[in-house]
C-alpha cells in the first residue's frame, strides 16, 4: 500500500521555476503547492508575471528552469485534468463564431486531433451556458455580448471540460457585481464537487470572502497558503512595496491598488 | 464564348478558391500582409530554381519557391520573436531583402531567360490555354488547371481535417496551446499552404493578383457574416466572382487580365464595405437615422404620460409647447408628431395630443428601460 500522501498528491506543485522574456526574469524561483480541493487567488501588482506563471505551468510560455506537477505528473499527462480559462482581452471578439461555438472550443481538448464535434458535444455546450445563465444567448455573435457576458461564456467553455484544476486569469475582470456573484457561487459549486480553483484576481478587499487560499506574487513568491496565515498586511506591503495601507479600512470603500493605479497610503 | 475563354476563366476561378481557403485564416489572424510578404519574397526561389534545372516549369522549381516561402516566415517569426520590432516592420524588412535579391539574380544569372519581373508581378493569363498537360498524346486541358486543381485540392484537404484545430489556434491561441493542439506548427503549415499557393499560382496570375485574391475575397466576406464556415464559402464564391467579372471586364477593356481582376476584388470589397447587410456604412446610416425617431418618438410619449389627465394638459400636451419644453426645432417637433401619428401612438385633436394605448405601451417601455 502506498502511504495516502502519494495517492492523493497536491492538486499543483511548482519547484524552482523561473521564467525570463529577456535578460530580466519575470519569474523568478518560485514555489508553490496548492492542495486539493481549494479556492487559490493570486495576487499582485501589474508586471508581477501572474499570467506568465498560468502560462508556464500550462507549458504555453517555455520556463527557463523548474518543474511543474500537477496531481503528481507533468501537465503534459494530466491535460484532459486541466481547465483553462485566459484573460478576456486576449482573444479577437470579432471573430466570426457565436457564443455556443466558443463554448464547444473546451472540448476539442478531448475530441483530439481532426474529430468534429456532434450532436452531444452540443449539448453538452447548451447545458453548460445554461449553468452559467447564458443559454438565450447561444446563437449569439460573440462582438454582441457585453463584457460580463463574454466571460460568463468563458467560464461555460472551462466547464464543458469537467476538469479537476482550473486555471482562471481575471475571470472577473470588467464584469458588474451582480455578474461576480453569480461567477463565484459558479466556483463555489465546482469547489464542492472536490475541484480546485487557481484565479488570478485584482481585487485584494474581495480576497479573504472569496478564496480560501491566496498566493501573493510579484515576480518571486512573497507568500502562500490559507488566507488568513498569508493574507497578511506585512505581506501585501512586501508584494506591492509597502504602499498598502487599505488592509485594516476595507469596508471603506477604497479601490484596491494594482500596481500603478495603486492609491496613496492613508 | 471560345474554348479558350473558358479555359481561363476556369484557371482563374481555381485560382481565386486556392487562395481564398488560406487567405481566409490570414485574414482573421491580422496577417494579411504575410499574402504580399510571400509571394513577392518567392522570387529567389524561383530564380534558384530556374539556375538550377534552366526550366520554368520543373516540380522543382515548385519546391524551391516554396522553401523560400516558408524562409520568410521563419525569418519574420524570428525578427518578430526578438521583441525589438513589431510583425508588420518585421514583414516590410524581411520582404523586400528577398524579393530584391530576386531581381539581382535576375540581372546578374539568369538575363538570358524568360524570366522578368513583370512576369512574377502580374502573370500572364491570357497565355494559360496555351501550356497544354498531355499524357500519351492526349490533351487534357491547360497545365495551370492542373497545377492549381491540385493546390487546390490540397488547401481543401488540408482546411477540412484541421478546421477545428485551425479555428481554435487563430481565435484563442493559449487555450489551443494549453489543450495540447500545437499552434505554431498548425501557423508554419499553413504557411506552407500560402507558399505553396503562391508560387503555383504566380505563373499563371503574377504575385499581385495572388495578394487580391488571398486578401480581397476574405475581407469582403468578413463583412457579410458572423459564422466562419460561411465566411470560408463566401470568401470562395466572391473570388470565383471576381475572377469572372475581372475577366469580361478585361475583354470589354481590352486590359491586363490580373489587372482587372485585382480592380474588381477592390470594387466588390468597396461596395460590401457600403451596402453589407448589419456593418455596411449604408446601414449604419440608416439604423442611426431610424434610432433618431424612434428616441424622439419615446420621449414625446414618455412626456405626454407624465402631463396625462393634469390640469396643466392643455397647456402642455400641445405642438407649439414641445419646441420649448424637449427643446425642439418647431419643424422637428412637426415631423415627429406626424411621424408618431403615423405610427399611431398618438393622436392630434384640435391642436391638442394625446397617447392612444400604443403610445402609453411604448413610454411605459422606454420609461422602464431607462
Amino acid at each position: 500500500m502506498p502511504p495516502s500522501s502519494d495517492s492523493n498528491p497536491a492538486a499543483l506543485s511548482v519547484r524552482d521555476l523561473t521564467v525570463a522574456y529577456q535578460e530580466e526574469p519575470v519569474l523568478w524561483d518560485i514555489d508553490l503547492t496548492v492542495p486539493s480541493g481549494v479556492l487559490m487567488g493570486i495576487v499582485g501588482p501589474n508586471g508581477a508575471g501572474k499570467t506568465t506563471l498560468l502560462q508556464a505551468i500550462l507549458d504555453i510560455v517555455p520556463p527557463a528552469a523548474g518543474q511543474v506537477r500537477i496531481f503528481g505528473a507533468p501537465y503534459e499527462e494530466q491535460r484532459h485534468r486541466v481547465g483553462y480559462v485566459p484573460q478576456r482581452g486576449s482573444v479577437d471578439w470579432d471573430f466570426p463564431t457565436n457564443a455556443l461555438d466558443v463554448v464547444l472550443m473546451g472540448l476539442y481538448g478531448r475530441l483530439g486531433w481532426i474529430r468534429r464535434p456532434g450532436t452531444d458535444e452540443r449539448e453538452e455546450a447548451y447545458a453548460a451556458l445554461e449553468k452559467v445563465g447564458m443559454a438565450d444567448y447561444a446563437d449569439r455573435q460573440i462582438s454582441q455580448l457585453s463584457g460580463g457576458q463574454q466571460q460568463r461564456v468563458f467560464l461555460a467553455r472551462a466547464l464543458v471540460q469537467e476538469a479537476d484544476l482550473y486555471f482562471m486569469d481575471e475571470p472577473l475582470q470588467g464584469v458588474d457585481a451582480t455578474t461576480e456573484r453569480a461567477i463565484f457561487d459558479i466556483l463555489r459549486t465546482l469547489q464542492k464537487r472536490d475541484c480546485t480553483v487557481v484565479a488570478v484576481h485584482h481585487d485584494l478587499q474581495t480576497v479573504p470572502e472569496y478564496f480560501d487560499h491566496v498566493m501573493l506574487l510579484n515576480v518571486r513568491r512573497i507568500a502562500s497558503g490559507p488566507v488568513e496565515e498569508a493574507f497578511t498586511e506585512e505581506n501585501l506591503r512586501r508584494t506591492y512595496g509597502g504602499r498598502v495601507g487599505f488592509l485594516k479600512q476595507q469596508d471603506m470603500g477604497t479601490t484596491a491598488p494594482d500596481g500603478s493605479e495603486e492609491t496613496e497610503p492613508s | 464564348m471560345s474554348a479558350a475563354q473558358i479555359e481561363i476563366q476556369m484557371v482563374a476561378a481555381v485560382v481565386a478558391v486556392a487562395c481564398a481557403l488560406p487567405g481566409a485564416f490570414l485574414v482573421l489572424r491580422g496577417m494579411a500582409m504575410m499574402s504580399d510578404a510571400i509571394s513577392h519574397a518567392i522570387l529567389p526561389g524561383i530564380v534558384a530554381g530556374v539556375l538550377l534545372t534552366g526550366s520554368l516549369h520543373s516540380p522543382f522549381l515548385i519546391l524551391a519557391a516554396a522553401l523560400t516561402g516558408l524562409l520568410t516566415t521563419v525569418l519574420v517569426e524570428t525578427i518578430n520573436n526578438t521583441g525589438q520590432v513589431k510583425e508588420d516592420a518585421a514583414i516590410g524588412i524581411v520582404f523586400p531583402v528577398l524579393f530584391s535579391l530576386g531581381v539581382v539574380m535576375i540581372a546578374k544569372f539568369a538575363g538570358d531567360m524568360h524570366l522578368d519581373t513583370d512576369a512574377v508581378l502580374l502573370g500572364e493569363l491570357a497565355f494559360a490555354p496555351f501550356n497544354r498537360f498531355t499524357v500519351f498524346g492526349y490533351d487534357l486541358g491547360p497545365q495551370a488547371l492542373w497545377i492549381m486543381g491540385s493546390v487546390l485540392a490540397v488547401n481543401a484537404f488540408f482546411l477540412l481535417l484541421f478546421y477545428k484545430e485551425l479555428k481554435l489556434a487563430t481565435f484563442d491561441p493559449s487555450l489551443a496551446s494549453s489543450l495540447g493542439f500545437r499552434p505554431r506548427p498548425l501557423h508554419y503549415a499553413l504557411m506552407g499552404l500560402v507558399s505553396l499557393t503562391a508560387v503555383s499560382a504566380f505563373d499563371a496570375v503574377g504575385s499581385i493578383l495572388v495578394v487580391a485574391l488571398m486578401v480581397g475575397p476574405p475581407a469582403t466576406g468578413y463583412l457579410l457574416t458572423d459564422r466562419l464556415d460561411v465566411l470560408i464559402g463566401l470568401s470562395a464564391g466572391i473570388g470565383i466572382g471576381n475572377a469572372v467579372l475581372g475577366y469580361w471586364g478585361a475583354h470589354l477593356l481590352d486590359a491586363s487580365i490580373a489587372g482587372a481582376m485585382a480592380t474588381t476584388t477592390g470594387i466588390a470589397f468597396g461596395a460590401a464595405v457600403m451596402c453589407a447587410p448589419k456593418r455596411g456604412l449604408v446601414a449604419q446610416w440608416r439604423r442611426r437615422r431610424r434610432q433618431r425617431w424612434t428616441f424622439a418618438e419615446q420621449m414625446l410619449s414618455i412626456h405626454l404620460r407624465q402631463h396625462e389627465n393634469t390640469p396643466e394638459a392643455n397647456r402642455e400636451c400641445r405642438i407649439e409647447h414641445l419646441q420649448e419644453h424637449l427643446n425642439w426645432e418647431p419643424d422637428f417637433a412637426q415631423r415627429v408628431v406626424s411621424y408618431a401619428s403615423k405610427k399611431g401612438t398618438i393622436r392630434r385633436e384640435n391642436g391638442h395630443l394625446s397617447l392612444t394605448e400604443d403610445g402609453r405601451a411604448v413610454a411605459q417601455d422606454a420609461a422602464t428601460r431607462t
